[in-house]
């Protein structure tokens, strides 16, 4: 176990890395700098503020400037929100953000695997139709335009929930509905498909021969099986919560870290694209990697050293 | 063979809708009642009224028109990402498969490193980096996507290359590059064409995605994203205007769903997984 999880750091470290690079220099190769606004400095103050970020010297030298930094925990200073640092833009904006995508991760695996369960085990009644319909539109619609139905039949129509914003408790449910129906959708199927299959499986049969209960085959024998697949969904899930996260946050106001993500390299604020990418890279890494644990759990069979 | 395609009516109503939806996208020059730029051809903000049964936009466009202008754009970027992502993601995954050893470590890790680099900041770079043009969002989402393909044709043919055809292919003298090209990637065309129907309505979703933010191609062009993304400004006053490019969308998107469904059982009855990436 420890020398996997050493394997692994070490891993983590080169592919984290690797992404830092070629962030900062594919963001150094677009077009336009953080500096250039609509009025046109005189060349010696444009100088001035150059200097002062640093921008003036050979990128490799910013770049193992920044690195050092970063290795002190210092993230610099963001160029757009003069004056602050981009540790604590990113520490304040994490709370929400992680309220928001931890909600609808655990709503989305409540109702998912609930969902799932239910239409395999009842497959082909009512039930099973109507929620694999719900899971068929949770992946097909697009977030935005899951957004704005919402908003307008709860909040226009009905007048229940706010439109937007992240305050009391009302506010939290359409964000969190909208952001949870994809990766809900996405485990409903899952489930129902593999516990189908497994359902077949020949064990199970016998399960029942013995005279087990209904619910102590489906628990106790089918699930386990049937959830090695869907356990492995969590990491591109995650993914999907990030990006669906940046449309939530938008269309809801929501002052978190994904309102930063577009905004920041629009302005070409250097240090705060860095300090995004950090942060997401290592949440997708960690995610990944508790994947790979739990995956090892369920499935004895899987040995941690030779997994990737 | 052929019957099997022809008794599932998943298979026949998708395949359809999908196969209209590509003739009338092809052909949008000819059915459109007007050009996609042509403004002020009818009253302006009109809701669905006869003649434009779409409604019309802020410039009077006819909607229906610039949907179905849309259509060519949306398609074409989902299959042609799509195709990109196939053909790259199985070159890497069949050598990282086949080889194994320090092919598979390098290359896996080159996977790796694309698997979490956030698809939002990729396409972002990418974009500002090639404008944003046709190229720029295709290389963006293909950058981001191949990585699921090469993962899944690198675990087929790791099974597949313990097969006996494969040591005979090579007992007869084969090279690798016959054995992984000519006799491997074809025995495994059907997973693969299951998770390209998959593959490509999430590409069109995420070109989408990325117009709606406001990265995707720029006006007068419009693909459903930018339409849906222009709606959206309006969308208490002229719901028409978001809600039939999102009807576009999601209709391809649900025929795109149960056609890849239909070709799993047909084609590959014994795999259950599709492609489940994307936003």
């Amino acid at each position: 176990m420890l020398p996997y999880l050493f394997k692994r750091m070490i891993q983590t470290l080169v592919t984290l890395s690797f992404l830092v690079v070629a962030t900062f220099f594919l963001l150094r190769l677009a077009p336009g700098g953080p500096f250039d606004g609509e009025k046109v400095w005189p060349a010696e103050i444009q100088a001035n503020i150059e200097a002062k970020y640093g921008l003036n010297k050979p990128l490799y030298q910013q770049f193992f400037g920044w690195s050092r930094d970063l290795l002190h925990g210092d993230l610099r200073e963001s160029f757009h929100y003069i004056g602050t640092p981009v540790t604590e833009i990113i520490h304040d904006a994490i709370p929400a953000s992680f309220q928001l995508g931890g909600w609808a991760l655990l709503i989305s695996l409540i109702f998912g695997l609930l969902l799932g369960i239910l239409s395999a085990w009842k497959r082909g009644s009512l039930l099973d139709f109507s929620s694999m319909f719900i899971a068929v539109s949770g992946i097909t619609l697009p977030t935005y335009l899951i957004a704005t139905l919402l908003v307008l039949l709860f909040s226009n129509y009905l007048g229940w929930l706010p439109p937007a914003l992240w305050e009391d408790k009302k506010s939290m449910i359409l964000p969190i509905v909208t952001l949870c129906l994809r990766p809900l959708a996405i485990i409903a199927r899952m489930t129902r498909t593999t516990l189908l299959e497994v359902l077949h499986a020949d064990y199970i049969r016998t399960a029942y021969s013995k005279g087990l209960k209904d619910s102590t085959v489906l628990f106790k024998h089918a699930l386990r099986n049937a959830l090695i697949p869907v356990v492995t969904l969590l990491g591109p899930i995650t993914a999907s919560l990030i990006t669906g996260s940046y449309v939530v946050e938008t269309i809801f106001q929501i002052p978190g870290l994904g309102q930063y993500f577009v905004t920041s390299v629009i302005d070409r604020d250097y240090p705060l694209v860095m300090g995004m990418t950090l942060t997401y890279g290592l949440i997708l890494i960690l995610c990944n990697l508790f994947v790979d644990l739990t995956y090892g759990l369920i499935d004895p069979r899987v040995r941690l050293e030779n997994t990737r | 063979m052929m019957k099997r395609f022809l008794k599932d009516k998943r298979f026949i109503i998708s395949a359809g809708t999908l196969l209209i939806l590509c003739i009338a996208a092809v052909f949008a020059s000819f059915i459109a009642p007007y050009a996609y730029d042509a403004v002020s051809v009818g009253p302006n903000l009109s809701p669905p009224i006869k003649g434009f049964w779409m409604g019309t936009d802020v410039l009077g466009r006819d909607l229906f028109s610039r949907i179905l202008f849309g259509a060519r754009l949306s398609l074409a970027v989902g299959f042609c990402t799509a195709i990109f992502a196939l053909v790259l993601g199985t070159i890497t995954g069949a050598v990282a498969g086949y080889f194994g050893g320090k092919w598979d470590r390098v290359l896996m890790g080159i996977v790796d490193v694309f698997f979490i680099f956030p698809m939002l900041l990729l396409a972002i770079l990418l974009t500002l980096l090639l404008g944003r043009g046709f190229f720029g969002i295709f290389l963006a989402i293909g950058m981001t996507t191949w990585v699921t393909q090469a993962r899944l044709v690198r675990a087929l043919v790791l099974q597949a290359r313990e097969l006996p055809y494969v040591e005979a292919g090579r007992a007869i003298g084969l090279t690798h590059f016959e054995v992984i090209f000519k006799h491997i990637v074809p025995n495994l065309l059907g997973p693969m064409i299951v998770s390209l129907t998959f593959q490509i309505p999430n590409n069109i979703l995420t070109e989408s995605f990325l117009s709606f933010v406001g990265l995707g191609l720029q006006p007068p062009y419009s693909s459903w994203g930018t339409l849906a993304n222009e709606g959206f400004r309006g969308i208490q006053s002229y719901p028409h205007l978001m809600i039939f490019p999102g009807l576009a969308l999601f209709i391809t998107m649900i025929a795109f769903h149960f056609l890849g469904d239909s070709l799993r059982d047909i084609l590959d009855p014994k795999s259950s997984i599709g492609s489940h990436t994307g936003q």
